[in-house]
């Protein structure tokens, strides 16, 4: 199967296919006599696009933490309805007297939890298929790799639609569960190649020989130099499994009763909340998923740079050759400028 | 050779595992889902046909019958072209009424999925072309466009576009009060439809670009630092030259083989959209069958995307073996 994986890679994960050449060299010739200051090398750069990912990631979570405890009970129905944001509420009521605000806290909550567990169950099956294929080789890589394709190309989205719409009601864990496992494919195709490329190194036949068993090959030697790849294959899981969530819990598919960013937009949009342009109630949850998929995928990106050091290099390397055609400009300029009063500078001073 | 002949047997079995898995899934969910839909059916207070009987056999099979009895009539039907009867467009054939949603969709869909490729995969160019500068801006905002939800950002469209300033349509694929009697064949009608699909391409544009651009851009930059570029630098040869033919050219492969894998995406994000335009394409009926509990058309809308979506890989794993001679030699 190997000719027809390596063409049927998702976007999402073509980015990183010259980085996973990237990483096994980096892993393989980057001395390594010293892993701490290897470990640090493993972590992104802090950058202005990882500050921004990072701020955008950490201050989303630490409001789905503690908002509760700053906001009313999100099933609090006794206020005024319809209510345009004011100082007691924030963001406004919805169509029932529920704080927005407080129902924004718990959508967090509910909207990371599903994504959180949709991923990793996503990164756990991509690792069995993708790294077990790829370094057993083989019958078995036959099989997996198959089963692994066919998962890639069928569309997930609707197959989660036709399971769900078969249960009558759906808890956030069954949502989480149906999303992680039909999202993996993409990733275990990186990984198998990943794998099949690590396998080859002589630190894994050297362990090989020297009686390592299987598990502990692939679990102690090859899966460390994958972390970086991980990582980012769990980011973007994260980030697509709250996508399909809200897209699920606006077509009332989402989990019964539970409140994500999903339902709310949901409940938005079905008591015409878009009509009469309350935006306090729709846009607050659909501006948070994007937001926090954008924090996820900057940083994800500064993985991907990492990863992959051509991408950091190549546009420094630009920077510092235009920094330095402007600074011989300045000089020549300056030296042009200076040219004559130096000249007779050096006249005075030569009597 | 070898390669398009891997490759149509790859899709053959997908295609199996795909039927399959449309066979299967009714049969494996928890509780008898048949019982539950006949008593939904009965509590509603319609009678079950004969011809009704016949659909839901065709989709959870037939109660006397063994699995691998009711797995072979599966395949029969779908050779006959029967994907049973709608139960709430009663009687219309599940396929007939397939047959007049897909064409929205395809052209909605395919249109606006090329046009967003072309744009990402330029603007990818030019950013990782410009990267180092202030083009690498372009970064952080293309993420944020990839993560938005696509019913949301179309949602805020209808909210802004159609009810706030009235530029647009706010449902349906055309006017319904200028043509009554559904679609026909006029210049007038085709007017009308690109009128009416405007705003829902726009929304899968806008949705979709992001990715393009930021896989095109990475591997841009990443081509860029190649030594073969370098040489072409340092032959002196024409900047556009370099620009097309040595970068654009090998960076947009994995762009193009990913198109087929996208494309998943982008559907997916198209049905949830369909629903909030009231667009008569399948995801709208897909989404209407499930609120019906109207599972014989919805097995059929699942079965329809999927094979689209496997048709759709498969002719750019066909054009990809043209363009990539490497993908056919790595037999």
């Amino acid at each position: 199967m190997s000719d027809a994986d390596n063409h049927v890679i998702p976007a999402p994960v073509a980015a990183t296919i010259p980085a996973m050449i990237a990483t096994a060299d980096a892993a393989d010739g980057g001395g390594g006599n010293r892993p701490r200051s290897r470990f640090r090398e493993a972590l992104p750069r802090l950058d202005f696009k990882l500050a921004l990912g990072l701020f955008l990631t950490v201050s989303i979570v630490v409001f789905a933490l503690v908002g509760r405890f700053f906001t009313q009970d999100p099933r609090f129905y006794q206020n005024p309805t319809f209510e345009p944001p004011t100082v007691a509420h924030l963001l406004g009521t919805n169509n029932l007297g529920a704080d927005v605000l407080a129902q924004l806290a718990e959508g967090a909550n509910g909207s990371l939890l599903v994504g959180l567990t949709a991923g990793v169950i996503a990164v756990v099956l991509s690792l069995f298929f993708g790294i077990v294929a790829g370094y057993l080789g083989g019958y078995v890589d036959e099989v997996l790799s198959l089963v692994t394709n066919i998962m890639l190309v069928i569309p997930g989205l609707p197959l989660v639609i036709v399971i769900a719409s078969y249960m009558e009601t759906r808890s956030m864990a069954v949502i989480a569960l149906i999303l992680g496992i039909t999202s993996w494919a993409g990733a275990a195709i990186v990984l198998r190649l990943q794998a099949k490329s690590l396998r080859n190194r002589d630190y894994v036949a050297a362990a090989r020989v020297a009686g390592e068993r299987t598990h502990r090959i692939i679990l102690v030697e090859i899966l460390p130099n994958l972390l970086p790849l991980l990582a980012a294959m769990f980011l973007s899981a994260v980030v697509l499994a709250i996508l399909s969530e809200a897209g699920l819990s606006y077509l009332g598919l989402g989990p019964s009763g539970a409140i994500t960013w999903g339902t709310m937009l949901n409940q938005a949009s079905q008591h015409n909340a878009f009509q009469v342009g309350a935006w306090w109630w729709f846009v607050p949850p659909g501006l948070l998923i994007a937001l926090l998929g954008c924090g996820l995928s900057l940083i994800n990106f500064s993985i991907d740079e990492t990863i992959n050091p051509k991408l950091r290099s190549a546009p420094d390397a630009v920077r510092s050759v235009r920094r330095a055609e402007k600074e011989a400009k300045k000089a020549q300029r300056l030296s042009a400028s200076m040219g004559n009063t130096t000249r007779n500078d050096m006249h005075k001073e030569t009597p | 050779m070898k390669y398009y002949l891997r490759r149509v047997v790859f899709y053959l079995i997908t295609l199996w595992g795909a039927v399959s898995l449309n066979f299967l899934l009714p049969r494996m969910m928890p509780g008898d889902a048949r019982s539950i839909f006949i008593d939904k059916m009965m509590r509603r207070g319609g009678e079950i046909t004969p011809a009704m009987t016949k659909s839901i056999d065709v989709i959870f099979g037939a109660e006397d019958a063994s699995l691998w009895e009711q797995y072979l009539r599966y395949w029969g039907n779908l050779f006959k072209g029967d994907l049973g009867v709608s139960v709430t467009k009663f009687p219309a054939p599940v396929t007939e009424l397939i047959g007049a949603a897909l064409p929205w969709t395809l052209t909605l869909v395919g249109l606006a999925t090329a046009l967003s490729f072309i744009l990402g995969v330029a603007i990818g160019a030019f950013a990782g072309w410009k990267r180092g500068t202030a083009a690498d801006a372009l970064i952080p905002a293309m993420t944020l466009l990839q993560s938005l939800p696509y019913f949301w950002l179309a949602l805020i469209f209808i909210s802004v576009f159609s009810v706030g300033l009235g530029i647009f349509p706010i449902i349906g694929g055309y006017s319904l009060r200028d043509f009554p009697g559904g679609p026909e064949a006029s210049w007038e009608f085709i007017g009308s439809a690109f009128y009416h699909g405007l705003l829902p391409a726009i929304t899968i544009v806008i949705a979709s670009v992001g990715g393009w651009v930021l896989g095109m851009r990475n591997m841009m930059v990443s081509t860029l630092s190649e030594d073969y570029v370098v040489t072409a630098e340092a032959k002196g040869l024409r900047r556009s030259r370099i620009f097309f033919w040595y970068a654009v050219r090998n960076a947009a492969l994995p762009s193009i083989a990913g198109f087929g894998i996208s494309l998943g995406f982008v559907v997916a994000g198209a049905i949830v959209m369909e629903q909030v335009f009231t667009y008569p394409g399948v995801g709208k009926l897909m989404i209407n069958a499930v609120q019906d509990k109207d599972f014989a058309l919805m097995q059929g809308v699942f079965l329809v995307i999927t094979v689209t979506v496997l048709a759709a890989n498969f002719i750019m794993d066909m054009i990809y073996g043209l363009i990539d001679p490497r993908a056919r030699s790595n037999v």
